[in-house]
């Protein structure tokens, strides 16, 4: 039950806002997403961490005639990501109260949105039925949408049109392959699913599956080359906007790889494989490429993930359990690390007027030292340094791709290891040039920088601390992904 | 045991973290208190920072007593961390390597944290610096007690990055700037080298566990362990500067002093050698690997003494001359004396930090980092004077001082090689190794003449640095002197007359030759004679030149040419699918233009050809 009041509570703090009283409340947003974070918690707490099934289960028949069935649940693969997503959106709302996004429209519209994105992203973790998964996907979309459309920057209608046209497009496929599975299978139980380790259904069968699936997934994530629209999106986003698309709505995309491709289409998966692996190391590579020509930082950062969801996506495309921990480990720690290092861009360009690293000039730290400061410490996580949380999954994902699964070929992978490996140095590359260009040096003159907040500091401090707690001690989520990874990939 | 090497690890690691939140608190505590006392006592930062690096000592120490007493490895391991495939041990692992190298290291960052207090009394800055200080003992201490290799490749990582912030600690000039994020990047290129051979070790023997992995080195293919060895030495060469990822040492002289002490003579370029006696067993069972080292070694070394030889600046001479002091560890090592090498990184190490922390005396003084601004420093710094003088002396390997035993304990093995490695190579490793030796004494000579001989060349106010600053440096001239005998008491490492007598030759030959030139003209810089290649030995053979043109250069170009990409090739088609959707459509509205008249014909005419077809065809 506690899963069910973690998606109604912000579900019915979006409709009291209907109620004309409530819209001046400032606070509504975030006592709402406080109580859907301690939910969380609670379910977090509620959670036996030896017992590598399906918890907390919620099982109601919802329109029997189809076989559809409002099934919701928890596991160790997805808790991390409830939580995450849970903290970031309550985090979102803490930095909102005293830096609200620029823009005409109504505060207590942005609350709604992003409530019930909220709705829409714990569900699309906690959903165990193939289309009731779809259901929380799409409702994803539309907030997200007036997100970027209302409170964006000057380019923020092309940005949004391309956003909603490109995901919708992969939602479309994605949806194809879902039925697909369904029909053949004759449930759309992801739990009964996922038991029959693609038993039932024909080799021809899942590999069309897995490539609908993935492709639909693979915009989300987004895989290269299906990623032109979120650097878009992400430069015109407000900050709140960009943190939960880089914190939360990429991770959909991978979850729903390891969640739905992997043990629906298992063949399928080993099919593909190697593509999606070549794909990834593609997009590790060349996204740090593209951030080391960057000249605004809010791109920069957007193209960074392009590259970290290119380890997440090797790590899935090992088909191991090492790599697919490493998947789950990187989604943690990428929405941590990015999701902060959006706040910080956006801190930046509140204060100076600009995202362009030119324009920025140097000597942040002389100017701003405690804001650069923490600009460091989020670049040095997202280089992958060792004690930090980024490392872990890239590491991971490395090892992986060193032994892959059985019935993949090694040679190729291990050329995406050494591949992935230079795509580590890149990306070393481009984020201490950021760090060179615009914290080091002699300030130039002009006005004083504020310094940081104290609800900067309440939004970022949970964000680091994690990022050093996850990085010192990465067995509080290995620990709980292992086990139903493990069983997800057919092993004992 | 375990216990108490890990709080060697831990105490500079909670120092770094207490240091970095609450250094400047404590100070203002300390001040409002009124503390009685120097003022040092009541300098928060410099507090924490010393008194962990006193602690991790005094762990240290008796850790190395213990393992005097009763010698043999031991190991804990705290938990095992799944990965989904071979699981990472948190565990600490001690032998009588571990415990004598975390002494050298504990020793040198205490040294350094006092040193650190006057070098850095006027910085505003100094409370995170001596917190990256602490955090960087850790990591090197994680590196030496590690029982897992991916735990201490951490330690190798954080390790990197507090250089990075280290070296760039005064990121207010550009050049400091670069030169820290030169020093992290190519170690980091060495490092994922370094992080692969970890996996080629690891699974090929099923486990990641330093002790258990020796152990099943000789069940291993040879070609596994070769390829391990191979990448492994990548990020040896990175950490431990040699050719052909040599080139960030020299520009990493761009942090302040101490830290140059600190990095680059005791912990971060020890390291490399480090893991290599470490997994010895491992490079033993591959001589191809040795042979690559031995190489690598040769070049770095004689470039490297060659290079320091034409430095106009006093930090760039010892930056050199670690280099060229590492190739004869890695050349120890290449050769089969796993002790000579270590013996000769323990010497290094005191000697090396000695010589810097001299150094950063001198230019506290001077005001300057260029030979060519001292000049008849003797008189006036008598501590700083002797000091450097027993620090030269160890450098060039002089009798009885430190560095004597340990470079004989290496030659000497030179000669005999007998750690597999073809001949030829084991040759070209001896007579590097007895021509670099001539260098070593001409280079240390004319640092040594320009600083402290002859007139004072610029106007600056001789005396001897602050007593925090001095005393550290008197102190290390004692290790400096004695750590030689220590090698007395194994066989191995006893001078052998022969060797000794030829290396003291051409050591002569070296200094002689220095002086003669010096004693010309000494206001001049005796590198003169060099020539033309003057410029070619002081821009480091223009090693930096051509990995500007070859990797630097095209990696920008590919990096536009990808940006080029991703707006004009692969968005546009994007973009373009907007243009096709709408073209497409503007197709199919033509019959739905509407008009009543186009479609009465177009479904009369479909009339018609279905009764033409079932007249034809029925």
């Amino acid at each position: 039950m506690i899963l069910l009041a973690m998606l109604a509570v912000p579900l019915a703090g979006a409709l009291l806002l209907l109620v004309p009283g409530l819209r001046q409340n400032r606070l509504h947003g975030t006592v709402v997403s406080g109580i859907t974070l301690i939910l969380a918690l609670a379910a977090a707490l509620a959670f036996d961490h030896g017992n590598p099934r399906m918890q907390l289960e919620v099982d109601r028949a919802w329109a029997p005639a189809i076989g559809l069935r409002f099934h919701l649940g928890v596991d160790g693969i997805s808790l991390p990501l409830v939580v995450l997503t849970a903290l970031l959106t309550f985090l979102c709302f803490l930095y909102l109260l005293r830096h609200p996004a620029a823009g005409g429209a109504s505060p207590a519209l942005l609350t709604a949105l992003l409530l019930v994105l909220e709705v829409g992203m714990l569900g699309t973790f906690v959903a165990l039925d193939l289309v009731l998964f779809f259901v929380f996907f799409e409702v994803v979309l539309i907030p997200m949408y007036v997100v970027i459309a209302v409170w964006g920057g000057p380019g923020r209608r092309a940005a949004a049109y391309k956003f909603i046209l490109y995901t919708l497009l992969g939602s479309g496929v994605l949806l194809v392959g879902l039925l697909l599975v369904g029909v053949n299978a004759g449930t759309l139980d992801m739990v009964e699913l996922a038991a029959r380790h693609g038993e039932g259904l024909s080799r021809g069968m899942q590999i069309t599956a897995f490539l609908l699936i993935g492709l639909g997934l693979a915009v989300k994530a987004p895989m290269w080359p299906l990623h032109t629209w979120l650097p878009d999106a992400h430069t015109e986003a407000p900050t709140v906007g960009s943190v939960l698309l880089a914190g939360v709505l990429l991770k959909m995309g991978t979850y729903g790889l390891v969640r739905l491709a992997l043990p629906l289409a298992p063949e399928g998966a080993e099919f593909w494989a190697p593509w999606l692996g070549l794909l990834a190391v593609i997009g590790i590579i060349y996204g740090a490429l593209a951030c080391l020509a960057q000249s605004d930082l809010k791109r920069m950062i957007a193209f960074s993930s392009v590259g970290h969801m290119g380890f997440v996506l090797l790590g899935i495309a090992t088909l191991t359990p090492v790599g697919v921990n490493a998947a789950l480990f990187g989604n943690i720690a990428h929405g941590l690390i990015t999701g902060l290092l959006f706040f910080l861009a956006g801190a930046i360009k509140e204060r100076y007027g600009t995202g362009d690293l030119d324009e920025l000039g140097g000597g942040m730290l002389a100017k701003a030292p405690r804001l650069a400061a923490i600009l460091t410490f989020a670049c040095v996580a997202s280089l992958g340094l060792p004690g930090l949380a980024g490392f872990w999954g890239e590491m991971l994902a490395l090892l992986g791709a060193y032994q892959p699964g059985a019935g993949l070929p090694r040679e190729t992978f291990v050329t995406f290891m050494v591949f992935g490996g230079l795509g580590a140095v890149l990306t070393a590359a481009y984020f201490l040039r950021m760090l060179a260009k615009i914290t080091h040096g002699t300030p130039a003159d002009g006005p004083v920088v504020a310094g940081v907040t104290r609800h900067e500091y309440a939004a970022w401090v949970p964000l680091i601390t994690l990022t050093i707690v996850i990085g010192l001690w990465p067995k509080l989520i290995l620990d709980l992904t292992s086990a139903p990874v493990r069983a997800l990939l057919g092993g004992g | 045991m375990i216990a108490l090497a890990s709080l060697t690890v831990l105490s500079p690691f909670i120092a770094a973290v207490v240091g970095m939140l609450l250094g400047l608190r404590l100070s203002r505590l300390l001040e409002t208190r009124g503390v009685p006392g120097h003022r040092v006592l009541r300098n928060g930062p410099a507090v924490i920072a010393v008194v962990a690096s006193a602690l991790a000592t005094l762990f240290a120490l008796i850790v190395a007593v213990t393992l005097w007493l009763d010698p043999g490895p031991r190991e804990g391991t705290l938990t095992l961390i799944p990965t989904g495939t071979l699981p990472i041990a948190v565990g600490l692992q001690v032998d009588g390597l571990a415990a004598v190298v975390g002494l050298m290291v504990c020793c040198v960052a205490l040294a350094v944290q006092v040193y650190s207090i006057a070098y850095l009394a006027e910085d505003p800055r100094y409370s995170s610096y001596a917190a990256f200080v602490s955090l960087f003992t850790s990591a090197m201490l994680l590196v030496v007690f590690a029982g897992d290799l991916l735990l201490l490749y951490v330690g190798w990582e954080v390790m990197g990055v507090c250089s990075y912030f280290l070296i760039g600690h005064h990121w207010e000039d550009r050049a400091n700037s670069r030169a820290a994020v030169k020093a992290f990047l190519v170690t980091r290129t060495g490092d994922v080298g370094f992080l692969f051979g970890i996996f080629v070790l690891g699974v090929g023997a099923g486990t990641f566990q330093i002790d258990e992995v020796l152990r099943r080195v000789g069940d291993l293919p040879d070609t596994t362990v070769l390829a391990a060895t191979l990448l492994l030495l990548a990020g040896v060469a990175g950490k431990s500067a040699q050719f052909p990822l040599h080139t960030w040492l020299p520009d990493a002289m761009a942090g302040p002093t101490p830290i140059s002490a600190l990095i680059h003579a005791a912990t971060m370029v020890a390291a490399g050698i480090y893991v290599v006696a470490r997994l010895y067993p491992a490079f033993l069972a591959a001589p191809t690997a040795l042979a690559v080292l031995g190489v690598m070694a040769a070049i770095s070394m004689l470039g490297a003494a060659l290079a320091a030889l034409a430095q106009s600046d006093l930090k760039r001479v010892l930056a050199y001359s670690t280099i060229s002091q590492l190739a004869y560890m890695a050349a120890g090592l290449a050769v089969g004396t796993r002790s000579g090498a270590v013996f000769h990184l323990l010497t290094h190490g005191a000697f090396k930090a000695l010589l810097f922390l001299a150094a950063g005396c001198v230019i506290y003084v001077t005001g300057s980092n260029l030979l060519r601004d001292y000049g008849g420093l003797r008189e006036a710094m008598p501590i700083t004077f002797w000091s450097m003088t027993i620090g030269f002396a160890a450098l060039v390997g002089l009798p009885p001082v430190s560095g004597f035993f340990s470079k004989d304990a290496i030659i000497e093995a030179a000669l005999h090689a007998e750690s597999g490695i073809p001949g030829p190579v084991a040759t070209i490793v001896y007579l590097t190794l007895l021509v670099t030796v001539a260098v070593t004494a001409a280079y240390a000579t004319r640092a040594w003449l320009m600083t402290f001989f002859g007139t004072a060349r610029t106007a600056f106010t001789p005396r001897e640095a602050p007593r925090l600053m001095s005393w550290p440096v008197g102190i290390l001239a004692v290790p400096t002197a004695i750590l030689g005998f220590f090698g007395l008491g194994a066989s191995e490492l006893r001078p052998h007359l022969g060797s000794a007598a030829l290396s003291l030759l051409l050591a002569g030959a070296g200094g002689y030759g220095a002086y003669a030139v010096w004693r010309r003209d000494p206001a001049l810089d005796p590198a003169r004679v060099l020539g033309p290649v003057r410029t070619t030995f002081e821009r480091g053979f223009h090693v930096d030149d051509v990995y500007d043109r070859v990797v630097v250069a095209p990696v920008r170009a590919l990096a536009r040419a990808v940006v080029g990409v991703d707006d004009r090739v692969i968005d546009r088609a994007v973009e373009s699918s907007a243009g096709v959707t709408r073209a497409f459509g503007g197709l199919l509205r033509r019959p739905q233009n509407g008009n009543p008249q186009t479609y009465l014909t177009g479904l009369l005419a479909g009339m018609a050809v279905i009764v033409l077809a079932v007249v034809i065809f029925v």
